[in-house]
């Protein structure tokens, strides 16, 4: 706490500093490291709601308050973070810190964005398996499995009816046929990932293809 | 094979197939965590997406660290976390180095597109395995007598119904389920 108090009042004046070096051309990496660590390790531990909040976060952070990177190409990064495989939050760290400092840049943010989760999960870990057999904490985490159930179903409902009022004939059909294979056959959850891919890339192929024709 | 190299692999495969974010993660923690290699029971992993739930950071990160820890302590949670974020590291700062804004970006958006499908087919398939043994004692669909867990089927349709219908808070919905599933049992024991 003490540390932190003692960080508040500065915070502003070291942001200005920054800005107006890499307005200048005069990158000062250090500085830039330490902003990029505080900025993660601050959005990772008190943004609840998942990636895509923590993404707009980050674009709000250094897009619209520090001016470090431009809107157009904060989007392009953004597209970028949601297209690869993994965490959402992870690859918008990623994303910013290799714009702002490469390397150095991905290795400050990234650690920045898992040493909160990494930190409360072992706490949690410790309690969990301490208390597991306790009556009052054995009944509310029975309770909650209704709880969370409900809302996996709701979020897959939301997602599903998208896909249905897309009226995309074959991405329904990747959907039901996924589905029966992954829950009644068992088949492999990565199998059918690259099966969809391999339709996915496919008909982008046949889309350029017949573009370039027409 | 060293448990260490066992959890590296299983969560690097879980880093770099997980494409869409949120739950997208979870049916191949699932597979990986539950069905390979046994180390979370289907309670303890349910429990495991609950916590995620209401903790912020994203599930993959959450369960590699506490896999990692169950299984073999502080340095087996380092080892699964790194496991799980390499992937990301490299593929995002590759396409983030030639920085693609032509075709093939279209590309991956493309193929993304239809993986959205498959994703989702694949989390309603993970959500049944959570759902299915909360509401059934024997862990399969049939509502013979005593299998049928009636006050379990209530506490779900009343989270599903302030959730659709009232919006309401994921995180107040689980807590509430929670605490009447503790009222109900409390109320069993002693009274």
């Amino acid at each position: 706490m003490y540390a932190m108090n003692q960080n508040v009042p500065s915070e502003e004046s070291v942001q200005q500093k920054i800005t107006n070096q890499l307005a200048g051309g005069k990158h000062n990496r250090g500085q830039i490291l330490r902003q990029l660590f505080f900025s993660t390790l601050y959005l990772s531990a008190f943004t609840f709601g998942g990636g895509y909040v923590i993404v707009t976060l980050l674009k709000k952070k250094f897009v619209d308050d520090l001016h470090w990177i431009d809107e157009d190409e904060m989007l392009d990064l953004v597209a970028i973070a949601q297209s690869s495989p993994g965490a959402i939050a992870v690859n918008g760290a990623i994303v910013v810190g290799y714009k702002l400092a490469g390397i150095p840049g991905v290795l400050v943010s990234v650690l920045g964005a898992i040493l909160p989760p990494f930190i409360i999960i072992t706490a949690i870990s410790f309690f969990y398996n301490a208390f597991k057999s306790n009556f009052i904490v054995q009944a509310v985490l029975t309770g909650m499995k209704a709880g969370v159930s409900a809302v996996i179903i709701s979020v897959v409902f939301d997602m599903a009816s998208g896909i249905v009022k897309s009226k995309d004939m074959i991405n329904l059909l990747i959907m039901v046929i996924v589905f029966i294979a992954n829950y009644f056959l068992g088949v492999n959850v990565i199998w059918c990932i690259l099966g969809a891919a391999a339709v996915g890339a496919i008909r982008t192929a046949i889309r350029f293809h017949g573009g370039a024709a027409s | 094979m060293s448990v260490y190299v066992e959890l590296f692999l299983a969560f690097l495969q879980i880093g770099a197939f997980s494409f869409g974010g949120g739950y997208a993660a979870m049916p191949l923690i699932q597979e990986q965590v539950v069905g390979k290699y046994g180390w979370l029971s289907l309670s303890d992993f349910t429990d495991l997406v609950t916590i995620s739930q209401m903790t912020p950071g994203p599930i993959a990160v959450n369960a590699a660290t506490f896999v990692g820890e169950n299984i073999a302590g502080i340095p087996g949670a380092v080892i699964a976390t790194l496991g799980c974020i390499l992937p990301s590291c490299i593929f995002v700062t590759v396409l983030a180095h030639f920085y693609l804004k032509y075709q093939k970006m279209a590309m991956l958006q493309g193929i993304l597109g239809s993986l959205r499908p498959a994703v989702v087919a694949m989390i309603f398939s993970a959500g049944l395995l959570i759902l299915v043994p909360a509401l059934f004692r024997s862990g399969a669909v049939s509502f013979l007598a005593g299998n049928f867990h009636i006050r379990m089927a209530v506490w779900f349709a009343v989270a599903l119904f302030l959730l659709m219908k009232l919006k309401w808070d994921p995180i107040l919905v689980m807590v509430l389920t929670g605490a009447m599933e503790l009222v109900a049992q409390t109320w069993i024991r002693f009274c």
